[in-house]
């Protein structure tokens, strides 16, 4: 009896570790979904790509022979520069056309990029290349591998950064004045055209970076692979509250842990349902998400 | 694939799939209403054309360019041969390895070129989408790889020159249980695909038949293609202590889980069926989680028999490159093809399909190809351990 209540503890230990290093690609790319949402309220599902993007600059990069520390931010950018041309070729034409329009514009550049994809770099999956040595870690019984740890590292460092830049900076400050009033912002100095460009450069080149952890962790990368996690990413904001940064963290975290306890202790193939249905379950109980609060329409 | 169902995704994924179903149906009732046979215009009389339907592009790009290359080398073969009276002309079709592009070859082959006969494809989803127009039309088709039991219940046009995956899961049960001695067995399904549910099945029966032990039902250890985090699952199989895990999956996914599994300290070999017979397996997998485990395919580079030495030779200064199961295959499959073409006398559709279907005893490559009342055919697996370099021949199953 008491070796099971062990073992219960240690795998609901693993089922937890496993759910934060996932959660955590779930939060980095939600942040960027969130980011661009709370500032033009454009759903961008492109975002995902954005992330197949940034995880084949990285898998480019490394091939080629760069090191980890060079091709990480290599990503980033290239991630953050393609977001910022398709902002400007493909949104900012469409922006004052209404909120459908601009919703199947981004599921157009979203399977644009997916078919470009298997095109130029063809359909099938490349194994990514071990940018370090991987090792593992024994807590009792509860394994942590060294690329887990990279991911939760990397993954809380950034959402400090991405804090501390949208709450005490200048740009940050420009990003709430145009997130709250686009038109008062410009009245006020602001180019807004700039910090949209920003918004959108900052969420992509955080999805790059989740590209390449996720490269790294699973050692695979495809052109579709943006499919999946960026919509759980969405839902990961959605959950947490869409358009508050920490919210997509939160839900990012706890669609993670989720639906590695489903698997866990439950059916694997109930892994969606049973986690989607507790998403339901909470924005039952809290339909603005878990930070969001019920705000009343201003007349 | 519809857990994941949101407007997003069945957009991108519904569409392809309602439209492949919608022409088989529609194909169906056609045949139904029809009383009289409805049969494509006759084919040419001064030369034999051939189809062939194959995804040299796409996810399983490789399995596609492997066959016809075989395809070209027994074509060579038999046109120095000289056994038949008239010229084999190929036509080779790209599928994509999607089922709507499948149809639609089979379609353009049978109404625009006049095809003698098809040979296509691998994927068996591919294969069921052409097969049924093949079969309206009574255009014999023959596939060298689709392993699925449904495959040639389409109809009596259809056959195919590899064995299905009822004998591949027993195969499989076979040498974990006997030649491993292994007695507790796992089995991890992908849940997505028809091939990995019927291997499972078979598998299951068979292990317990034979007095092993299966940890927990069929049902309970799944995954879904596109899958890539598989360590909570694999914590679930550890903890059931098994000494032998069955996982009848395609490589893609099979690489990712084959690191994890190691990474948790799972050391118990891994057992899988012809879907993980592909490069791209040792390259996901890595060196050091690739060792020790072992699959049932069609064909083996390193088997010693004279025939197949000297197809790897001239297959390696053909295209510079070892031949995989595909390639076997396919050669095969066209040379099976150009024995009923000579046994056929005239060349209607009708002659080629009886001269394909008593085909008996033709000695391939990958095995002594007979086929079979069901069109399907009876000949050896082969059992491969997966090593960081390749696959390595491990033994010969005759059915």
């Amino acid at each position: 009896m008491s070796e099971n209540v062990t073992y219960f503890f240690y795998d609901l230990f693993q089922y937890l570790v496993n759910g934060l290093a996932q959660g955590s690609i779930y939060a980095l790319i939600a942040l960027g979904y969130t980011m661009v949402y709370g500032i033009i309220k454009l759903i961008n599902f492109a975002h995902g790509e954005f992330y197949m993007i940034g995880a084949f600059i990285g898998f480019y990069c490394l091939v080629s022979g760069m090191p980890l520390w060079m091709a990480f931010p290599a990503a980033m950018i290239g991630a953050g520069l393609v977001a910022v041309l398709v902002e400007k070729i493909v949104y900012r034409p469409i922006r004052h056309a209404g909120r459908i329009p601009a919703l199947i514009t981004a599921l157009g550049t979203s399977l644009l990029f997916q078919y470009l994809g298997q095109g130029v770099i063809g359909a099938d999956p490349k194994a990514f290349p071990s940018a370090i040595a991987e090792k593992t870690y024994m807590l009792g019984e509860v394994i942590i591998t060294r690329t887990q740890i990279i991911i939760m590292v990397v993954t809380f460092a950034l959402m400090v950064i991405l804090y501390w830049l949208v709450n005490h900076t200048k740009t940050g400050k420009a990003m709430r004045a145009t997130s709250f009033n686009m038109n008062a912002a410009e009245l006020m100095g602001i180019n807004t055209n700039k910090i949209i460009s920003f918004t959108f450069f900052i969420g992509a080149a955080l999805a790059g970076a989740a590209g390449v952890l996720v490269g790294m962790y699973y050692n695979t990368a495809e052109p579709m692979m943006g499919l999946i996690p960026g919509l759980k990413a969405f839902i990961a904001a959605v959950l947490g509250g869409i358009g508050i940064i920490p919210g997509a963290v939160i839900g990012g975290l706890v669609l993670g842990v989720a639906e590695n306890l489903v698997v866990g202790f439950w059916i694997s193939t109930y892994r969606d349902a049973i986690a989607f249905a507790i998403l339901i379950l909470i924005l039952l109980i809290k339909p603005a998400g878990i930070l969001g609060k019920n705000r009343k329409e201003k007349v | 694939m519809f857990k994941n169902s949101t407007g997003k995704l069945l957009a991108y994924l519904a569409l392809p799939f309602l439209l492949a179903t919608g022409c088989v149906k529609e194909k169906k009732t056609e045949t139904q209403t029809t009383t009289t046979t409805k049969a494509a215009a006759a084919p040419p009389s001064d030369e034999i054309v051939i189809g062939a339907v194959f995804p040299m592009t796409g996810a399983i790009a490789t399995y596609g360019q492997e066959s016809v290359n075989g395809i070209k080398m027994a074509l060579d073969k038999i046109n120095a041969e000289g056994k038949l009276t008239k010229k084999i002309r190929l036509i080779v079709e790209d599928n994509k390895g999607e089922p709507v592009d499948s149809s639609n070859a089979v379609r353009k082959l049978i109404n625009i070129d006049n095809v003698h006969a098809i040979i296509g494809s691998v994927a068996s989803s591919n294969t069921l989408a052409g097969a049924p127009i093949a079969q309206e039309n009574q255009v014999p088709m023959m596939t060298p790889a689709s392993t699925n039991e449904k495959v040639t219940e389409t109809g009596d046009f259809i056959s195919r020159t590899c064995f299905t995956d009822n004998f591949q899961g027993v195969v499989m049960a076979k040498f974990a249980k006997e030649t491993l001695g292994k007695s507790k067995a796992i089995i991890i399904v992908d849940n997505s695909s028809d091939y990995s549910k019927g291997l499972a099945k078979v598998f299951s029966e068979e292990f317990k038949n034979m007095g092993g032990e299966l940890l927990g039902n069929i049902n309970e250890y799944t995954y879904t293609q596109k899958d890539t985090d598989f360590r909570s699952l694999l914590q679930k199989v550890k903890r059931t202590n098994p000494d032998v895990i069955f996982l009848p999956g395609y490589y893609t996914e099979v690489g990712l889980m084959l690191k994890q599994a190691r990474q948790l300290g799972i050391n118990v070999p891994f057992l899988g069926g012809d879907g993980w017979d592909s490069p791209k397996l040792q390259e996901l997998a890595g060196p050091e989680a690739i060792k020790g485990n072992y699959i049932s395919s069609h064909f083996s580079a390193d088997d010693k028999d004279p025939q197949v030495q000297k197809f790897v030779q001239e297959y390696e200064t053909n295209f510079k490159q070892k031949p995989g199961a595909m390639a076997a295959l396919g050669y095969d499959g066209m040379l099976v093809m150009a024995d009923a073409l000579s046994r056929a006398g005239e060349l209607s559709r009708e002659n080629i399909k009886k001269a394909i279907t008593a085909t008996a005893n033709f000695t391939g490559i990958t095995g002594n190809i007979t086929i079979d009342a069901n069109r399907n055919a009876k000949k050896s697996a082969v059992v491969l351990e997966t090593t960081p370099t390749g696959m390595v021949f491990k033994q010969k199953v005759n059915p």
